[in-house]
């Protein structure tokens, strides 16, 4: 093909991440193209399907390894609820590893995609940790790793051990672009009765998308704002670094 | 022997009764996840088949003095019951839930829309529970839904695509890149709807607007140009003279769950005479999604089953004369839709009970990563529902959503099943294509699956 052509058929590509220009086999699509579809969703599946390393918690320093009431995954994608809540005696357990009240809780749970856990957090959670302390967070619990967690494990944990502010970075539903992306969501004293409008995420936390670094930096900030403004949710404004 | 007129039966296994007549339509469900995490699914096989005996003698009659929610307390209810025509009333009101599925299955199309327009929501429900799939399919094809915007829509022998390009930052260029790609495999002739990222009159204007030009003014193709924004913000779109051919909303099966979604009768009323006073050259001006689970996700189902909550949607949409309605089955996720069965079961009933209700039903046949459902499910329940005359599909490069982040049906799908079935796109489209020479005797020519045979959109990029 010439240049010309070469050019503008190449072009569109990089508009979008939209799969064009892939060509056809009939009307079916090429065997690369079909191929490329199953890799990526088979990452994606796998991703969902994994529990993290069982070495990872103790790896990210871990003070704690707690469970909801989910008993395994199947029941934990099936009813989302059961990963929002602890299992009966984690509270005691958490309480008798972790002093109540502090000014800021770290908390990791592997959500819907492990892989996206063991690919982020190794490299945030030190940063963040780091990051917090120079915010002037001077009483920091945890880290804790909950198992089958969802992101209203966050108020289930803030009922136990009262923080000033929560942290729980999450594993994200993996697409077929990556199945590599973790959140961070926050709140200002979680506990019972908080909905997503009282928490504020940091989304799309990737190689492709805000580096692990990047975000450790913006989560603490937001954190110590937070904690200035003592509030979270729609009311919160993120103040500048 | 069964005691007619009490909700108990018994079986080969022992008797069964049932305290009211939605906990029988809750256990006469196919299995589902969103009807188990409700607690509402029947415990056993038995008792599943227990409740459909005892549903199968219920007069349809019951639907309209019994509905899932009373009217005093439910908006929805009272659009449903005051939908309901008196002369269709009179033919069907007398027949048991079981006589109906059989006297369905022996009807003529034109009888099924006839009876249709009497039927309560709850009753086209109850009938479907006790359906097999391929009654759904068999049922549905016969159902003919013709519609009219711009352009015509539905009919024997039509498969029609929404053209769904999204962008995950709404990049005018980008969107435009899907658009012409799309085109290239001849979609699009349902519409070209895009879903926004940004949900502001301002966002909304753009894509509207910048799409307009390239489908409408720079290639006039035969199709309807719509954003998938809140209604409210498509009306200050339209009042501000932005661009739209349809308003589209998600709806759903409760007044309590439309109030999550921020909609109400008055809203979707006041939305379709915003356009019909602008547009009235067009017949039908309103675009409606649904999907089994949303009441249940809104936290306000009322104890009542996904596949009749579902049923209500289209009473509500039909009150407001749509030209596209589609359920989203599968995007919701597994906790109300396990897996490819479940989605295919859900499929096929939403669309049967669609096309029941006389609208323009459509699907997108969809799953999320999460669910146990893969590319093979999705293709299988296109065909069934290619089969069963669906008006509809979705049309997204290789049926990966890059905004949505879930997997559809794709430009090369919908090229497949129209050549392996039989199936055309809409007249108006079709022969605009021919003309582009993307079409030939409806089949796919050698130009096509070139976006380069159309003319690329001027420099709108951001």
């Amino acid at each position: 093909m010439n240049a010309f052509v070469r050019e503008t058929v190449r072009e569109p590509r990089d508009l979008t991440r939209a799969r064009i220009q892939v060509g056809r086999a009939g009307t079916r699509p090429t065997t690369a193209e079909l191929l490329r579809f199953q890799e990526d969703h088979a990452c994606a599946r796998d991703a969902v399907s994994t529990d993290v390393a069982t070495d990872l918690p103790a790896r990210l320093g871990c003070a704690l390894e707690s469970r909801t009431l989910a008993r395994d995954r199947t029941e934990y994608l099936r009813d989302p609820g059961t990963g929002r809540r602890l299992r009966e005696g984690e509270a005691a357990r958490l309480l008798a590893a972790i002093p109540p009240d502090p000014q800021v809780l770290v908390a990791v749970g592997d959500g819907l995609s492990a892989a996206a856990v063991e690919a982020q957090v190794p490299v945030l959670l030190p940063a963040l940790l780091d990051r917090l302390r120079r915010e002037g967070f001077e009483s920091i619990a945890g880290p804790v790793f909950v198992h089958l967690a969802r992101v209203g494990m966050l108020d289930a944990l803030g009922e136990v051990l009262r923080p000033e502010v929560g942290i729980l970075l999450v594993g994200e539903r993996p697409g077929l672009a990556t199945a590599l992306s973790l959140s961070a969501y926050l709140g200002f004293r979680p506990g019972p009765g908080r909905t997503d409008a009282d928490r504020n995420v940091v989304s799309n936390i990737h190689e492709g998308g805000t580096q692990p670094l990047q975000a450790a930096a913006m989560v603490a900030r937001w954190a110590a704002s937070m904690r200035r403004q003592a509030t979270s949710g729609v009311g919160f404004r993120p103040e500048a670094g | 022997m069964r005691i007619v007129g009490t909700l108990q039966t018994r079986m080969r296994g022992g008797s069964w009764s049932f305290g009211s007549l939605y906990e029988v339509m809750a256990k006469a469900n196919a299995p589902k996840s969103g009807d188990r995490l409700a607690g509402i699914c029947a415990q056993s096989a038995q008792e599943r088949i227990a409740a459909r005996l005892v549903l199968s003698e219920i007069p349809v009659s019951r639907f309209l003095e019994e509905p899932a929610i009373p009217a005093d307390r439910d908006e929805v209810t009272r659009t449903i019951q005051s939908g309901i025509e008196p002369f269709a009333w009179a033919e069907v009101r007398g027949w048991r839930v079981g006589e109906l599925r059989e006297r369905i299955l022996s009807a003529d199309g034109s009888t099924l829309l006839r009876w249709g327009r009497g039927l309560p929501s709850e009753a086209i429900a109850a009938v479907a529970k006790l359906m097999s799939n391929l009654d759904l399919v068999s049922a549905a094809a016969k159902i003919p839904v013709e519609v009219r915007c711009r352009t015509r829509l539905g009919g024997a022998g039509i498969l029609s695509s929404r053209l769904q390009p999204n962008h995950p930052t709404d990049d005018p260029a980008g969107i435009l890149a899907s658009v012409r790609e799309g085109l290239s495999y001849a979609c699009g002739d349902a519409v070209v709807g895009i879903n926004p990222a940004e949900d502001s009159a301002e966002a909304v204007r753009r894509t509207a607007d910048g799409v307009s030009e390239y489908v409408h003014d720079a290639l006039g193709v035969p199709t309807q140009v719509c954003v998938l924004a809140h209604a409210t913000t498509q009306m200050e779109v339209l009042r501000k003279g932005g661009r739209l051919d349809l308003v589209f909303q998600s709806l759903a099966g409760t007044e309590d769950a439309c109030r999550s979604f921020g909609i109400s009768g008055q809203l979707l009323s006041e939305a379709r005479a915003c356009q019909k006073e602008l547009r009235p050259e067009l017949d039908q001006v309103m675009y409606f999604e649904t999907g089994q689970g949303s009441e249940l996700s809104a936290g306000a189902h009322h104890g009542i089953d996904q596949l009749t909550l579902e049923s209500r949607c289209y009473g509500l949409a039909r009150a407001h004369d749509p030209f596209l309605v589609n359920t989203v089955v599968g995007f919701i996720g597994p906790e109300y839709l396990a897996d490819g069965r479940e989605v295919a079961r859900a499929g096929l009933e939403d669309h049967f009970m669609g096309k029941l209700h006389g609208l323009p039903m459509g699907a997108d046949v969809c799953y999320t990563n999460h669910a146990d459902m893969d590319q093979n499910d999705l293709e299988s329940l296109a065909v069934l529902l290619a089969a069963a005359g669906c008006t509809f599909f979705m049309g997204v490069p290789l049926g990966d959503d890059v905004m949505l982040n879930y997997q559809t049906t794709s430009f090369h799908d919908l090229a497949t099943l129209r050549e392996t079935l039989g199936r055309r796109t809409a007249p108006e489209f079709e022969a605009w294509m021919e003309r582009k020479g993307i079409l030939r005797d409806g089949r796919l020519t050698e130009a096509a699956g070139d976006p380069t045979a159309f003319p690329a959109p001027r420099g709108r990029s951001s």
